[in-house]
């Protein structure tokens, strides 16, 4: 800020030197400053050179279109096949659901998103969310279930897809979320038998890998249950999921919850608010604006994760994905199938962990000076 | 911790017992029971469940099953195998097949993350950018899929054993596996062994009493070099002194498949890359975030007092970096052993893959689930304890 010492007219407006700005000089500072990064920029414009225009070439010169019969496409196969994805698409994005229904998963995915990209505004925190969310969900299982507002009954088996990744991860995350503040502030409480249980929980699940929750889920869960009564395979996965996410949710609040200082207890204590008034209003509040960043990771983590379900036979979309592969006239297109789901699973990811670098921007806004 | 502070306040609260839920001292026990109680009957109901399911199917409860014939096929492994082994045997085969995994992805990992979060942090542009968009993309797709892609790679991508690729002479390519020759059994590998355990015993000893010169002295003395040449030379002395034998176990087509040398079978290598490829990405952000923490004044300073490039980095900026590095470090060498459980997608047979073939052929699912859990709860206490110990070697200690 040094141009208001400046008095006008003092010196004429001079231009920066030719070697300080424009992209002869970025080119210099940037790529060849030393005679070690003159060396590394070369290597890596060869890297380039020789990977790019290969990809692009197989990517879209010589790919063939959407529309492209598979022995056309492995009768030259030097080239991407968008055909297997044309005729695909709608078996990897929604199962094995109705064809004529496929509206409904549709609409579902719009739902779910709508809700998503509607809790991202921070103007929309309010307590009226839930109830949205609520709606939401009720909105989306009528949709997928049907059997009322004359739409046909679709049973869960049938369902795959993008919508069952959406639903095992947001509903999951949803019904964890609760879960994880209970376990948090157990963790963080008074009462030993409280603590002991909490954190037995949290480090039990966080030590074993998801795959044998799922296990527990799809061979010991029918065990658990009385003689007779069943749980379809959707829900014990999904409860797997939150069991899996609220302990991991749990540790992400827990971080927020320590970093409140003591004073806010002192005080709230000093008001003579009770517990859960002292944690409802003083310290939930604060613990959970500070640990939002990490609870967006949590969840990207947890979008990340249901592609696990596949293991116990569930069609997510890297499960349909894949089924689509096994079709013999369309096997070994593996190539173009990875990189379409690929894309999708990224844009999903990538956009929440944007999201969450710039709302960790603007809530330390008032830490910064 | 303020935990302390509202226990001793609790305590201070109106003595002796009123049995009403606005004393502190009687609510609190209330609630405690209140939950125990729940969680003990719900544990109560899902036992006796169990229990009664159990009985119902005619399944044994108890690890007597690990004495019995597994007489399943497992297609690696680090110890003698084969069907008529017993399923604790096989149990046996996954834990090292797991362990195995886990511990060169580890290394791998680490070897690329650092090199991917230093790249990161270069100032030549066209590095720096092309690390981020690495990470950006590695981290934001599933490890399964990318697992998936590796596998298809490594066995569809390849030609079939008949027309294996022969890069090199004795090195195979196929959707088989990698074949290459190793050094055919010798005598002589034992012994190089020793003269390495001897090796290393003699550098720690040259260690101590080399800071213990340099406290008194001041002295330096070039540790590094020697302990390089100990490590190296009395190896080698050792082959040389054995009559340097060459001979080597070169893999041959027999039949359908190679014979001889080592495999890495397709399997192997795509849950390795998987592994390595997607950990990595974390890595790199642990380790750029840790050389960011580090006050380029301290950079400065060690300069201003004469230490080399490599001094400075030795002595003042890696101690410093590390403190933050390592805590979030275990936190990823944790998730890569647990994502080695993904391996059973793709056939290799870690411990998952393995008890789940158990479970499936004797239904003891109880047994089987409680195993992999054990064996991975087993695993990531030892990571945590090593690496806090390492952790609590190298924190910050403040007067």
């Amino acid at each position: 800020m040094t141009d208001n010492v400046q008095t006008a007219g003092a010196t004429p407006d001079m231009k920066p030197p030719a070697n300080t700005v424009g992209a002869v000089a970025w080119l210099r500072q940037s790529l060849f400053n030393t005679w070690y990064n003159a060396i590394l920029t070369v290597l890596v414009l060869v890297l380039l050179g020789s990977a790019i225009p290969p990809f692009v070439d197989w990517l879209l010169v010589r790919a063939h279109g959407f529309d492209a019969s598979s022995p056309a496409c492995r009768a030259a196969t030097d080239g991407a096949c968008w055909g297997f994805i044309g005729e695909k698409l709608r078996f990897i994005l929604f199962g094995t659901f109705p064809y004529d229904e496929q509206w409904r998963p549709l609409l579902t995915i719009a739902v779910v998103i709508a809700l998503l990209l509607a809790s991202c505004d921070r103007r929309f925190w309010k307590p009226w969310l839930a109830l949205v969310w609520a709606a939401g969900i009720a909105v989306v299982a009528i949709l997928m279930w049907g059997g009322v507002f004359g739409l046909s009954y679709v049973e869960n088996s049938r369902w795959g897809g993008l919508p069952l990744t959406l639903i095992l991860s947001v509903i999951g995350l949803a019904v964890a979320f609760p879960l994880a503040i209970l376990l948090a502030l157990g963790r963080r409480s008074d009462l030993p038998a409280m603590r002991v249980l909490s954190v037995t929980y949290i480090e039990l699940i966080r030590g074993v890998p998801l795959i044998s929750l799922l296990f527990m889920a799809s061979v010991m869960f029918p065990l658990f249950l009385p003689n007779g009564v069943s749980v379809d395979k959707l829900l014990r996965a999904q409860i797997a999921f939150i069991m899996f996410a609220s302990a991991y949710m749990a540790e992400a609040i827990r971080g927020g919850l320590q970093a409140i200082p003591k004073g806010q207890y002192e005080a709230a204590d000093a008001l003579g608010l009770g517990y859960w008034q002292k944690m409802r209003k003083i310290i939930l509040p604060q613990a959970l604006a500070i640990a939002i960043p990490p609870l967006v990771n949590t969840f990207i983590s947890f979008f990340k994760d249901t592609s696990l379900v596949i293991i116990i036979g569930l069609y997510d979309l890297l499960g349909t994905a894949k089924a689509a592969l096994s079709d013999p006239a369309w096997r070994g297109f593996y190539k173009e199938a990875y990189l379409f789901i690929g894309v999708i699973y990224w844009v999903f990811c990538y956009s929440m962990s944007k999201y969450s670098q710039k709302l960790e921007r603007d809530l330390n806004r008032h830490r910064r000076r | 911790m303020a935990t302390e502070t509202r226990n001793a306040r609790g305590a201070a609260a109106p003595r002796g017992a009123s049995f009403s839920l606005s004393d502190p001292m009687f609510r609190a026990a209330f609630y405690q029971i209140v939950v125990v109680g729940a969680v003990v009957l719900v544990g109560w109901f899902l036992i006796s469940n169990t229990l009664d399911n159990l009985e119902r199917r005619s399944i044994a409860t108890g690890f007597g099953f690990l004495e019995r014939e597994a007489s399943f096929g497992i297609g690696e492994s680090l110890i003698d195998y084969s069907p008529r082994d017993t399923y604790g045997r096989a149990f046996l085969v996954g834990v090292l097949n797991t362990l195995k995994v886990s511990v060169i992805g580890i290394v791998l990992a680490t070897l690329l993350g650092t090199l991917i979060g230093v790249a990161r942090l270069s100032s030549n542009w066209l590095v720096a950018k092309l690390a981020s968009a690495y990470v950006e993309i590695v981290r934001n797709v599933p490890p399964l899929l990318q697992l998936f892609f590796w596998y298809a790679l490594a066995s569809d991508g390849l030609p079939a054993v008949r027309q294996a690729l022969n890069p090199l002479p004795g090195v195979y390519l196929s959707q088989r596996g990698l074949w290459f020759p190793v050094p055919s059994h010798d005598p002589i590998w034992q012994a190089m062994g020793i003269a390495f355990a001897v090796a290393v015993i003699a550098v720690i000893f040259l260690r101590r009493w080399a800071a213990a010169r340099q406290a008194r002295t001041g002295q330096p003395f070039p540790t590094g070099r020697i302990a390089f040449l100990l490590l190296l030379g009395l190896p080698l002395a050792t082959w040389i002194a054995g009559g340097a034998p060459t001979a080597l176990d070169m893999p041959v087509l027999a039949g359908f498949n190679f014979r001889g040398g080592l495999v890495i079978s397709p399997e192997f290598f795509a849950i390795l890359i998987g592994l390595t490829v997607y950990t990595a990405a974390f890595i790199a952000e642990v380790v750029r975030s840790g050389i960011l923490a580090v006050n380029w004044g301290q950079t400065e300073a060690a300069r201003a007092l004469g230490l080399t490039g490599g001094q400075t980095l030795r002595l003042v900026v890696l101690p410093q970096a590390l403190r933050v590095i390592v805590p979030p470090l275990t936190s990823q060498y944790l998730n890569l052993t647990k994502n080695s459980s993904l391996a059973l997608a793709i056939g290799y047979p870690d411990v998952v893959s393995i008890l789940n073939t158990t479970l499936n052929q004797t239904g003891q699912a109880i047994e089987g689930v409680t195993m992999i859990m054990g064996t991975y709860l087993t695993i990531s206490l030892s990571i945590s304890l090593f690496m806090n110990w390492y952790n609590k070697r190298i924190a910050l200690v403040e007067r």
